[in-house]
């Protein structure tokens, strides 16, 4: 995909991402956070991809093999970590109203 | 078979399912913003995710080329080895967690996709140069390769850094590590960092460069986070979320994956506001904070802190609280970090059910940076089951201390101390809560002894403040009892 495009597309995404934050209360910035940590662990799709390409050429070594993996796994932790964390405090917060 | 009208077929699907998990995340983000609803968005932006892994696997694992469809899955048992393990300590570390620990927990699952960012990037790189001729890499695939190494590096070791301090790890000191040209090494670091993107731009055929960014972007990230004392860690773990983001949207760069753009710039953006909220919450730039140093040398300036209270503490007993709070209309909670670490929460709510079965008005007043990063204490208030709708932001609280008899300040100082008001202090302009307004304010504390600005507190010294001195889950227990048998 051409460049512009992708900087219109992180352009509007950082708009969007202000008119969103900006109007969650004070209350849930703490399962905000969890929760967009967990979605910053999106390089899942990225550490996926380079595992699954370099299965097709493997010329490359054994050892960006491993650290493909170590990226899967890190990213793994920060995406189901990230979001259980979050549902759990969220949980609370119904709680008694 | 037209394989052509294959592939376009292929691509077409793949971008779309990106495009609706990046939907998933906006509209995840959306109902974030009640609480009624946010554990609906935490759950779609789990279900944009899963949505994202899966298309993951369509996209990369099925090649589809002149005459052949070829499903790569050879080495399947890696892929399923790194996510269970993944999965399993991410759960386990999750559920273990307790809600003083929040802080941490997110500085280290940040500092994990910094890490993974870090070596997606790097890894794609190598491997285009075993592909690809150097000379034929495009430029901003490389420069979001060095911004990808560089930030991710920041975000791994920064976040590993504030984990150990807000664990308390003996390995890592608690207070702001300075010594004399901090600012001098941490700025030629960035520097070097940034050469070696440069040197690696024009030399791409060498991976070696890569990781020299990625060494410097550690070094460097330590040097950021072990300068920084504890009073200034919500800004901190605010910021490396930014980063993590950040870093995300880089790496989207690098591969030319728009799902990974979107979702990596609305974290950045995020944690770039949360940030800025607690900067301003501490009526801070974010320049000061990184490298400022403040919050472990004690103030020079100012009253000391033998003469502001020789003779004017007025110490109290629970018994004599529990009289006042008996006359009390409206009674306000100011609930600190120290309340957290006192486990004193329990109590709180006991205290704050029996004066509201006595017909008094309660509520909580909740400074931005009462906890150890933004929110925190909603959390720990809400793990108590208090209702949301009693805790009052600063906006909301500080207009109401004047028409307020008892305020019961537990565990704050720093935020609660009226010298921010004076131009002279160290802590000056800060927005603090207006407790000392209201009739009483009792303060239950240990001692006189300064929170993390390093400062006196003149609260202490007024004639309407009545200081419960002790152990703050000590000092609520009794003082529910005694409230109770009046």
């Amino acid at each position: 995909m051409t460049l512009i495009y992708l900087i219109t597309i992180l352009a509007m995404a950082v708009f969007l991402g202000f008119e969103l934050i900006t109007k969650v209360p004070a209350t849930l910035h703490t399962p905000l956070m969890s929760g967009s940590n967990a979605i910053s662990g999106i390089t899942i799709v990225g550490a996926v991809g380079i595992l699954l390409t370099h299965l097709t050429t493997n010329e490359v070594g054994v050892v960006p093999f491993i650290l493909a993996a170590v990226a899967l796994f890190f990213a793994t932790i920060n995406v189901v970590g990230g979001f259980v964390v979050s549902n759990r405090m969220l949980q609370k917060f119904k709680g008694r109203k | 078979m037209d394989y052509q009208a294959l592939f376009d077929a292929k691509e077409v699907v793949v971008g779309l399912l990106y495009l609706i998990s990046a939907i998933f995340f906006v509209v995840g983000i959306k109902n974030l913003s009640k609480p009624k609803t946010a554990p609906r968005g935490n759950m779609l932006g789990a279900a944009g995710m899963f949505i994202a892994f899966v298309t993951a696997f369509l996209d990369f694992g099925i090649h589809i080329g002149p005459g052949v469809i070829e499903v790569t899955f050879d080495y399947w048992y890696i892929l399923v080895a790194a996510i269970g393990l993944g999965a399993v300590i991410g759960v386990w570390s999750a559920l273990g967690v307790k809600m003083t620990g929040m802080p941490q927990m997110v500085a280290i699952f940040n500092g994990f996709g910094g890490g993974a960012s870090l070596l997606v990037a790097g890894v794609f790189y190598q491997f285009e140069l075993e592909t690809t001729s150097a000379s034929e890499l495009a430029i901003p695939m490389l420069v979001a390769t060095v911004l990808s190494g560089l930030i991710g590096a920041v975000t791994f070791s920064g976040s590993l850094i504030a984990y150990g301090k807000l664990q308390g790890l003996k390995i890592i000191p608690g207070k702001p590590v300075s010594y004399k040209g901090d600012l001098a090494v941490k700025l030629i670091l960035l520097v070097a960092a940034l050469t070696l993107g440069i040197i690696m731009l024009l030399n791409p055929g060498m991976i070696g460069w890569y990781w020299f960014i990625v060494a410097a972007g550690i070094i460097l990230g330590v040097l950021l986070v072990i300068g920084i004392g504890g009073a200034d860690m919500p800004v901190v773990i605010s910021l490396l979320n930014s980063y993590s983001g950040l870093a995300a949207a880089a790496t989207g760069f690098v591969l030319g994956n728009i799902v990974l753009i979107i979702a990596g710039s609305l974290v950045g953006a995020s944690g770039l506001i949360l940030t800025m909220i607690m900067c301003k919450a501490m009526n801070r730039s974010l320049v000061n904070v990184l490298f400022g140093g403040f919050g472990g040398d004690s103030a020079s300036s100012g009253e000391s802190a033998d003469s502001m209270y020789e003779g004017k503490i007025t110490q109290t007993s629970s018994e004599e609280v529990a009289m006042v709070l008996e006359s009390a209309r409206r009674v306000v909670f100011v609930p600190g970090y120290g309340m957290a670490v006192a486990r004193a929460a329990t109590p709180v709510r006991q205290l704050s059910e029996a004066l509201e079965k006595a017909g008094v008005e309660v509520a909580f007043g909740i400074h931005p940076v009462a906890g150890r990063m933004p929110g925190h204490m909603n959390v720990l208030l809400a793990e108590e089951s208090i209702p949301y709708d009693k805790l009052l932001d600063l906006d909301s609280v500080n207009p109401t201390f004047k028409q307020t008899d008892v305020v019961i300040v537990i565990g704050a100082n720093d935020v609660v101390n009226p010298s921010a008001r004076d131009e002279h202090s160290p802590i000056s302009g800060m927005p603090i809560l207006d407790v000392d307004q209201a009739q009483t304010c009792v303060v239950i504390k240990r001692s006189l002894s300064p929170g993390f600005a390093g400062i006196p507190n003149p609260l202490f010294a007024k004639d309407n403040t009545l200081m419960l001195f002790g152990d703050g889950k000590k000092m609520m227990e009794e003082l529910v009892k005694e409230y109770k048998e009046l």
